[in-house]
């Protein structure tokens, strides 16, 4: 194992892939000469050259569109989004070209592209900076979404996103970029998509929650230890598809279910693991299944009103000890 | 590529006309890379120690640059070759430009940008040149066509007109459904085109009128009728329709249905020709009803930067849906929009396929001699409405017959008999041969079957087993 930041588990996922398979290129806004807006890229300028470490203007329709012209031509493209706010402006190219081709053209054309970037609110940036993708992406059949938690699977998970012949949306996060965990050094070290991860056992109650969702799940369900509780913390790291047999599996055992999403609660990643597990598990549930979201609104700016907006460790605790009826 | 440092080039005092040149000698290699490095003549290259040391310039660029110039001192430069006829007229016109004529200092400090805040004395003026293909112009030899193939066109034409006859009808009929947007009119431009590409290598990719380039790129009349009536045997297996028509082995990349999204992709075909390596093109069509959209100026603009191996074809049949050209463009010569790209853009007319063809050979050969992208304008008209449901009142008093007194098909029987390359009876009989066909089209998509239900789950991933949500 060694200890790296998540930015350079992703930038290592992709500098082996492109080493590894010279169809591989990024493309993106300031990827190359400034080495990348978050620095994720940093370094492969040099690596791989003008030719496969691409800058584009800010051109996020454009150069998402070719992304996927050159995939359909037989390239296997990175397009990274500065951040996924920006990838709207795309979003034509990401919901109805990327994953329709291979369908309506019969199956003639695949689409192996991987759309990265980071996702989700980071921090006081107002509204339009803001924005949680992964229920938008996630509702289009053809898209499968990736979206983790820690620099491993982040490189796990980016390794085996290269390598899918499908179109893959894979969502990061400005704030964890500089955090540092460990990651496997084997070699080839790659995670299937559609697998969910146990982080911690439990038997109380389960937390279903991605991405930073995940590290609040962490920290409630640490509070929750110190007050007797014993909390099974599942991140499912893909949400489409979402392996919602682990999921299940846990609600079987504990009873009783929460889930963190940093997407807005109407039609979100929470309404949808709701609904599976009430379909699929009702008759094991003995509390109602209830979320930690933001609230329906737009990402406000002044700092007491941010922290209102963000899930947080409080609220989850609180969640928790509702459905344990322990309040 | 080129990174996306450079403002516009100052040494530049015209968009290139297809003939245009650069500093270097014409059709140099990556010219605008160079010269973005400070390069702006062979002696400049020959000082150099290595390629790879200039900014902008990767191991690909290098290898072609290093070939163009030992070529160059066997004294033929590669660009001369080609071009041979030059075209008829040439419509030049003098505008006003931001751009300086004048050579600008070298910046100091080595900077990255060679913008320079040091404003010339106006007012600036610059010449376009744009290329002209009229009908009437171009005989079948002076571009290629042995006179057998004359009559190869004359038939591919009639397909897409007879075909498209019977869409009609069989729309009334109740066989095909959902839109159905008709080319007839227009069938000079697909004809034209793929005869001037290398079919199933250079890639192309259109709007969701499609039928006629489908057929002009060897989609059967069997797999298209097949596709139109959701048959699993059609080239889209049933699943695209009229709007969606694919053939990956003929590089036929798709019929596209929102309005200019394609154009991006067609940037990413080439992209992956150049990636590659292979000299191949991408013709990339659409309406002139697409290039409002920002999707046309992000493409072409990613396709200036990266010099991709693409011809934009604008068909401007005079039409988006009930709007007419001149209504909706603050610039309706659509041509002069690749003004704003620094591309090569000419105008072409629609109703001859020679006319066509002969464009779109040296909008192709150009970029072989200078990589750069262009534009063409193909000035063309749909004699059906917008789809099968639209009356087209909107048209002029006579407006239509006047057009279809233009028709490419009679024209080019009309050339056939001038020229002694066939006789009526020959071409009645090559008219009879492709309705024929066309009902047995229809016959075969009549008894084919509709996909099994479960090819609804098909296609959308790779992986067979993915968990649907049913
Ligand atoms: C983004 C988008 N907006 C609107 C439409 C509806 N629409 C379909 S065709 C069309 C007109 C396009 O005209 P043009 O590009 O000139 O092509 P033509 O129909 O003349 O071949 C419109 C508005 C669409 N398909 N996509
Ligand atoms: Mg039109």
């Amino acid at each position: 194992m060694a200890t790296l930041e998540f930015r350079t588990a992703l930038r290592e996922a992709m500098s082996e892939e492109m080493e590894r398979d010279d169809d591989i290129f990024l493309i993106g806004e300031e990827v190359a000469e400034y080495d990348g807006a978050y620095k994720v890229s940093e370094g492969m300028l040099d690596r791989f050259g003008h030719d496969r470490v691409i800058d584009s203007p800010i051109s996020e329709l454009g150069f998402a569109g070719l992304g996927i012209g050159a995939a359909m031509n037989g390239l296997r493209p990175i397009v990274e989004f500065m951040t996924f706010n920006f990838s709207f402006v795309a979003f034509d190219q990401v919901i109805n070209n990327a994953p329709n081709m291979r369908y309506m053209s019969g199956g003639q054309f695949e689409v192996p592209i991987v759309f990265r970037g980071p996702n989700g609110a980071a921090g006081q940036l107002g509204a339009t900076h803001s924005n949680s993708t992964e229920a938008l992406y996630s509702n289009i059949p053809g898209l499968k979404v990736v979206s983790p938690s820690v620099p491993d699977d982040g490189k796990g998970l980016l390794k085996t996103a290269i390598r899918d012949d499908d179109p893959v949306v894979f969502l990061e996060s400005e704030l964890m970029y500089g955090m540092k965990r460990e990651v496997s050094e084997e070699s080839d070290y790659t995670i299937p998509i559609g697998s969910a991860r146990v982080a911690r056992e439990g038997s109380d109650v389960t937390i279903v929650a991605h991405s930073k969702s995940y590290h609040i799940a962490m920290d409630a369900a640490e509070a929750l230890g110190e007050q007797g509780y014993e909390a099974e913390v599942i991140d499912p790291r893909t949400i489409k598809p979402l392996d919602i047999e682990t999921i299940v599996e846990s609600v079987v055992k504990t009873n009783r279910l929460v889930v963190i999403d940093e997407s807005t609660p109407f039609t979100s990643v929470a309404s949808e693991i709701t609904h599976q597990v009430q379909d699929r598990a009702f008759d094991y549930l003995d509390a109602p299944i209830l979320r930690v979201t933001p609230p329906d609104t737009p990402a406000p700016y002044a700092p007491n009103l941010m922290d209102a907006y963000m899930p947080g460790v409080d609220e989850t605790v609180d969640k928790c000890l509702r459905v344990l009826y322990a309040e | 590529m080129a990174d996306d440092t450079s403002g516009p080039d100052p040494n530049s005092g015209s968009n290139g006309s297809l003939n245009g040149g650069a500093d270097l000698p014409e059709g140099f290699p990556h010219a605008s890379q160079l010269k973005q490095a400070g390069i702006t003549s062979l002696a400049d290259l020959h000082d150099l120690e290595s390629l790879e040391d200039l900014a902008g310039i990767g191991p690909a660029y290098a290898r072609d640059i290093q070939n163009a110039l030992e070529e160059s001192d066997v004294g033929a430069p590669a660009a001369e070759a080609a071009n041979g006829a030059s075209p008829e007229a040439a419509t030049t016109e003098k505008r006003p430009s931001p751009l300086s004529e004048e050579e600008s200092e070298a910046p100091v400090g080595g900077a990255a940008t060679q913008q320079t805040t040091d404003i010339p004395e106006g007012p600036l003026e610059e010449t376009v040149t744009y290329e002209t293909y009229p009908a009437d112009t171009y005989g079948h030899e002076e571009i290629g066509f042995a006179d057998e193939e004359v009559l190869d066109l004359l038939r591919n034409m009639l397909l897409q007109r007879r075909f498209e006859n019977r869409c009609r009808q069989m729309y009334q009929r109740q066989k095909i459904s959902g839109f159905l947007h008709l080319y007839i009119g227009q069938e000079a431009v697909s004809t034209g085109s793929v005869n001037a590409i290398d079919l199933g290598e250079d890639s192309v990719i259109t709007a969701y009128r499609d039928h006629g380039m489908g057929l002009a790129m060897g989609i059967t009349p069997e797999e298209g009728m097949a596709e139109l009536f959701g048959k699993e045997a059609g080239c889209s297996s049933g699943k695209g329709g009229s709007m969606h028509f694919f053939d990956a082995e003929k590089k036929m990349m798709g019929g596209h249905a929102i309005v200019g999204a394609h154009l991006p992709l067609g940037a990413g075909l080439a992209f992956a020709h150049k990636y590659r390596g292979d000299d191949n093109v991408c013709l990339c069509f659409f309406g002139d009803g697409a290039m409002h959209q920002g999707a046309f100026r992000e493409a072409c603009n990613l396709a200036g930067i990266y010099e991709l191996p693409i011809v934009f074809v604008c068909e401007n049949n005079q039409y988006a849906m009930g709007t007419a050209v001149d209504r909706a463009f603050s610039k309706p010569d659509l041509f002069k929009h690749g003004y704003n790209f620094d591309f090569p853009a000419s105008l072409a007319s629609g109703m001859d396929v020679f006319s066509v063809n002969k464009a779109v050979q040296d909008h192709v050969e150009n970029y072989a001699r200078n990589d750069q992208p262009s534009l063409l304008e193909v000035r063309t008209y749909r004699y059906q409405g917008h789809s099968i449901t639209d009356p087209a009142e909107y048209r002029g008093e006579g407006e239509l017959d006047q057009r279809q007194s233009q028709d490419a098909i009679n024209r080019l029987q009309d050339y056939i008999l001038e020229r002694d390359l066939a006789t009526e009876a020959d071409m009645e009989g090559i008219d009879e041969a492709v309705k024929q066909r066309v009902k047995d089209a229809i016959d075969a998509a009549n008894e084919a079957s509709f996909p099994d239900e479960e090819a609804i789950y098909d296609d959308i991933y790779t992986q067979d087993d993915y968990p649907f949500i049913a």
